[in-house]
């Protein structure tokens, strides 16, 4: 099973070398302007392809799932949000979902108890969320403090985000508290697939590719800012010239920053055919944004085919006589 | 969710990934600025760095300069280029801010245009301002 995850680390490691080392032989304006173009470009197309096919597919059952008592007598106390029957229940549940991963929440582990009962148990399993949250909430920072290589004059909510970031003041450049949070959490989802025997068994290179290609945009970009340095001054000329849509490649950009470059434009092209979708999925699950009002609203399933039907009271019209005289009763003697 | 909500949040989301590109469209953009060496910077032309080296590396290199000062009392730097700098941001004619004589120009020029808000003027007064 080790070649699940050998051979992604193996490409992450490639894909950086080959813009590296591309980029020293005077490749810079492929990988500086035209991949991350083309990037932006799948990105955006495979993303809008993505979700029409799956607005297009039908939905032909009521399913939410429900983690509450559902509405029913007036005495019994229903719960709102973890069981909605209103569009604003199932608002604030999708609200809830998509900002503090309620159902991650509730992920629970099963194993085998180590007494000699040897029942299978489920216990409650906090960390995948933590780490989860941590993940994402450092991602969304850190894609937002890039804003200010897209802007000029930079906004002042970015500044602000910047300040926020980086208010423990350590070091020279400052230390952002994102560019630990991020880092630290990758390595724990990784570390779970990888020392987790259960969790290996069921990874796929689909799996890794993602953690090591994140992986390796935070180290690069860790490295460029803490460590290696770059000339911010000219990055930001040439990322200013692709958002102006007048791209340019100053000199004395190191190799590091067209490697940094590479990863982040594959993984805007790979998202749209991987398992990141779910940055799109999570609205769009049946079992989370639809209210569970079955019991009060009539749903027919669209793909009901449309067949002539034969009611009773057709019937009977039909057979009264012969229903009459066999001694059969009916609802109308004529 | 009917079909007009997801297209709906698509072209939002659509929208926002195109913002770098739409925004700088509405906005007014800055160029980038051109440090510029003025008086002694201009004349002397060898720096503590080569060009490249200095305008990655000039943080750790104060970094390094204030603990060299604060803690070994060491003040006088001899840059690879043979020549002798006085670790100093802003005080005498052989400091940082001695040679390069208009902060504005040569510092801000560049850390407003990248957005970086170094924390040296909460301690350090740029000499110009005291006259």
């Amino acid at each position: 099973m080790t070649q699940k995850y050998l051979i992604p680390l193996a490409a992450v490691f490639l894909l950086f070398l080959v813009a590296y080392t591309g980029a020293g032989a005077g490749l810079g304006w492929f990988f500086g302007i035209v991949f991350p173009y083309l990037a932006i470009i799948a990105f955006l197309v495979g993303f809008v392809i993505k979700v029409m096919g799956w607005a297009a597919s039908a939905v032909p059952f009521r399913i939410p799932t429900t983690c509450g008592q559902q509405k029913s007598l007036d005495w019994i106390q229903q719960n709102r949000i973890d069981n909605p029957d209103t569009t604003l229940g199932v608002f604030v549940r999708m609200l809830l979902e998509i900002f503090t991963f309620r159902s991650l929440f509730r992920n629970t582990k099963a194993a085998f108890n180590r007494n000699a009962s040897n029942r299978i148990t489920y216990s409650w399993e906090i960390f995948l969320w933590v780490a989860a949250l941590a993940f994402h909430y450092a991602f969304l920072v850190v894609l937002l403090r890039h804003f200010r290589f897209f802007t000029s004059p930079v906004p002042g909510v970015v500044q602000f985000l910047e300040a926020l970031d980086g208010i423990v003041q350590v070091g020279l450049p400052g230390l952002f508290l994102s560019g630990v949070v991020l880092p630290a959490a990758v390595l724990f989802l990784l570390a779970r697939r990888l020392f987790d025997a259960k969790l290996r068994y069921i990874s796929q290179a689909s799996d890794y590719f993602p953690l090591f290609l994140i992986l390796g945009i935070a180290a690069t970009g860790i490295s460029m800012r803490y460590f290696t340095k770059v000339d911010v001054t000219g990055i930001k000329e040439m990322t200013m010239g692709l958002v102006t849509l007048s791209p340019t490649i100053p000199d004395g950009i190191g190799g590091l920053f067209y490697g940094h470059l590479f990863l982040v434009s594959i993984l805007f092209a790979y998202f749209p055919a991987s398992k990141l979708m779910h940055l799109g999925g999570v609205f769009l699950s049946p079992t989370r944004n639809m209210a569970n009002n079955t019991r009060a609203k009539r749903h027919v399933n669209p793909w009901n085919y449309d067949v002539p039907i034969h009611t009773y009271q057709d019937y009977e019209d039909h057979f009264r006589d012969k229903m009459i005289e066999a001694g059969l009763p009916v609802d109308k003697k004529e | 969710m009917t079909k007009n909500m997801i297209m709906g949040g698509l072209a939002v989301f659509v929208l926002a990934v195109l913002s770098p590109f739409w925004f700088n469209m509405v906005t007014t953009t800055q160029a980038a600025p051109e440090p510029e060496l003025l008086g002694n910077a201009k004349k002397a032309t060898k720096c503590v760095l080569d060009k490249y080296d200095m305008r990655a590396n000039h943080m750790s290199l104060l970094d390094e300069w204030r603990d060299a000062v604060v803690r070994d009392a060491d003040r006088i730097y001899v840059a690879a280029n043979g020549k002798s700098f006085n670790m100093s941001l802003s005080t005498g004619e052989n400091s940082c801010l001695g040679c390069h004589e208009d902060k504005a120009k040569f510092c801000d020029s560049c850390h407003n245009y990248t957005s970086v808000n170094p924390y040296c003027w909460e301690c350090h007064t740029n000499p110009k301002e005291i006259e």
